[in-house]
């Protein structure tokens, strides 16, 4: 903050007083104790009814088999804690490799969207073409068709490549998903103009102003892209449902429905599993949880 | 002016504009070519005319599954549109810990439909948590049938799709929250008006459009409900296959000897028109109200 000492302009001294008064006053910056207290209990009602379910499963998949897990007063601790059930889980189903095949889906969706849709973004917002309006109608025009109602022939496209009962066959439709190439466009608009005209003058190309100066601005979007792609495909369940028959090949929430299919008398057992499908994607969140945020702050979450 | 050479951008937008077209147009293209056929899972099949569109007419399960998605439709809509923008008013303080909290709720996003509804298919067991309480408070004599009534099931799909949805839509109204002025609610505080009123003349008038946005992307994730219902009826659809969505419906018949893509594309036209529908009207209802 720089001082402005031209007295021609004396509408900046106000602006002091007025923000002391709005620190004095409790008004809108500072809350009063009794909402504080009131904020915090309803905060935390709602804790409970959201975090709730996920620890009574996670109390269940950690109940020893002697403990009455039906019993009429339920209690959210353990009293045999062990580990059994999630080793049981690995001798029934195979669900490291599920894991592992979750995994790779996901890292080929995240992977696809973050180049695909960047090249593709910032080429739409930033590089003059014939034909770009076309393009760029044909992105908008895709969001309002629902997925499930292509999904039957999507299905088909992938089995005329060879790729039905296959992970790539999974991961392959998702790729570069039109919203987020239209995400991607958004963000690199936002950057002014007359950035991309120096660069030319300083003679950069292309692929070098979309590797310097685009792609350092929106590191944010860019984030909110990769995350949404990982969860969106670590959690997917129709699509891996229809394209996977051989159970070698299923993903982690395939592999759980039919666990708990077969297995739907033990609820410890499908507790533990749902916590290895859980907890991970939990961990992925939480730590990238501020990038979130901090894209949805810059718009790139609308909806 | 021009800064580049009239292929670099196509080398860029092509893998994208690949996928669209592979994925995407062909795709819905080829989706109504399929409807006149008799195409299976495995493979073949021949152009049959308008034989799936007739067996529509007399699908009972559809009928249903139409019905189902009217009712999840309507009952998600009030309670998706208010909570989360409560929610939203909730969090968008910067009280110490809100981060934590604003996670935490968004966590039911996050987990996969999957397991969300595992977990609530344990709670809603005829012996889980809910009917054990419940008996225990002395608030029914005998458990409720959750998950084989073919309404309860119904009823308890949708919870479940309200309590998965509450965070999502919270950050969409969080987002817009920051965009009504803090002026007005300082205004409208200075002429006397309490959170409540505040609340209904100054938050719900400026999230409107948001509010508009949210109640289309409600309506069209109604309509294609899957997962949830899926699971909760252990991939059934309930008893006598009276709780399908249309999106089961299109699963059924994607797979196995018996089934029949000719007509689960057929069904997925119908999926089309269900969800583009309350679209264009919800659409239509924002213009008329921004005129006015």
């Amino acid at each position: 903050m720089s001082v402005v000492t031209d007295p021609a302009r004396p509408a900046v001294a106000p602006e002091a007083p007025k923000s002391v008064r709005r620190r004095r006053s409790s008004g809108f910056n500072s809350v009063s104790p009794r909402e504080k207290v009131a904020r915090y209990v309803l905060l935390v009602f709602v804790l409970l009814i959201t975090i709730g379910p996920f620890l009574w499963q996670l109390s269940t998949s950690l109940k020893g088999s002697g403990e009455d897990i039906y019993t009429r007063i339920p209690r959210l601790l353990p009293a045999q804690p062990t580990f059994d059930h999630y080793k049981a889980v690995t001798d029934t189903i195979p669900v490291w490799d599920y894991a592992r095949n979750s995994l790779v889906v996901a890292v080929l969706v995240v992977g696809g969207n973050v180049i695909g849709a960047s090249l593709a973004g910032f080429a739409l917002s930033r590089l003059q073409f014939r034909g770009r309006k076309i393009v760029l109608g044909l992105f908008l025009a895709t969001l309002v068709l629902p997925g499930e109602v292509t999904i039957i022939s999507q299905y088909v496209t992938v089995r005329e490549f060879g790729l039905a009962n296959t992970l790539f066959g999974v991961a392959l439709p998702g790729m570069i998903g039109a919203l987020n190439v239209l995400l991607m466009y958004n963000a690199f608009r936002s950057l002014p103009v007359e950035v991309d005209q120096a660069a030319v003058v300083d003679g950069a190309n292309a692929w070098q102003r979309f590797l310097y100066i685009g792609l350092p601005s929106v590191r944010g979007t860019i984030s909110v892209v990769a995350i949404f792609a990982f969860i969106g495909a670590w959690d997917d369940f129709l699509w891996p449902l229809i394209v996977l028959t051989d159970p070698n090949n299923y993903t982690l929430t395939v592999g759980l429905q039919y666990l708990s299919g077969t297995f739907s008398n033990n609820p410890r057992l499908i507790a533990a599993g749902t916590m290895i499908a859980f907890i991970p994607i939990v961990i992925v969140f939480a730590t990238l949880q501020r990038f979130f945020f901090k894209g949805v702050e810059e718009g790139a979450v609308k909806g | 002016m021009r800064y580049n050479r009239w292929f670099t951008p196509w080398v860029l937008v092509i893998p994208a504009l690949t996928w669209l077209l592979v994925f995407n147009l062909w795709p819905s293209i080829n989706t109504v070519i399929l409807s006149f056929t008799n195409a299976k899972p495995i493979g073949g099949g021949h152009f049959v005319g308008l034989k799936n569109f007739e067996t529509l007419l007399h699908d009972e399960q559809l009928r249903w599954a139409l019905l189902n998605s009217v009712i999840y439709m309507v009952v998600c809509l009030p309670f998706l549109t208010v909570l989360p923008l409560f929610l939203a008013v909730l969090v968008e303080k910067k009280l110490p810990g809100i981060t934590f909290f604003r996670t935490a709720f968004y966590t039911p996003v996050v987990a996969s439909a999957v397991v969300v509804a595992l977990i609530w298919q344990w709670i809603l067991d005829d012996r889980g948590l809910v009917n054990g309480l419940a008996e225990k408070l002395g608030v029914i004599s005998g458990p409720l049938p959750f998950l084989s009534d073919q309404w309860l099931l119904l009823l308890s799909a949708i919870s479940l799709t309200i309590w998965k949805g509450l965070g999502y839509y919270m950050i969409i109204y969080l987002a817009a929250l920051g965009n009504v002025g803090r002026e007005l609610h300082e205004a409208a505080a200075v002429d006397g008006a309490g959170p409540l009123r505040r609340f209904v003349h100054v938050t719900v008038p400026g999230v409107r459009g948001t509010m508009i946005l949210i109640s289309i992307l409600i309506s069209v994730s109604a309509l294609r409900v899957f997962s949830e219902l899926f699971i909760l009826s252990g991939g059934k659809g309930g008893p006598g296959g009276r709780d399908n969505s249309v999106v089961m419906l299109i699963q059924q018949y994607s797979q196995g000897f018996e089934g029949n893509l000719g007509y689960a594309s057929a069904l997925s036209i119908v999926l089309f028109f269900v969800t583009v529908v309350p679209m264009l009207v919800l659409a239509r209802l924002n213009r008329r109200g921004a005129e006015a």
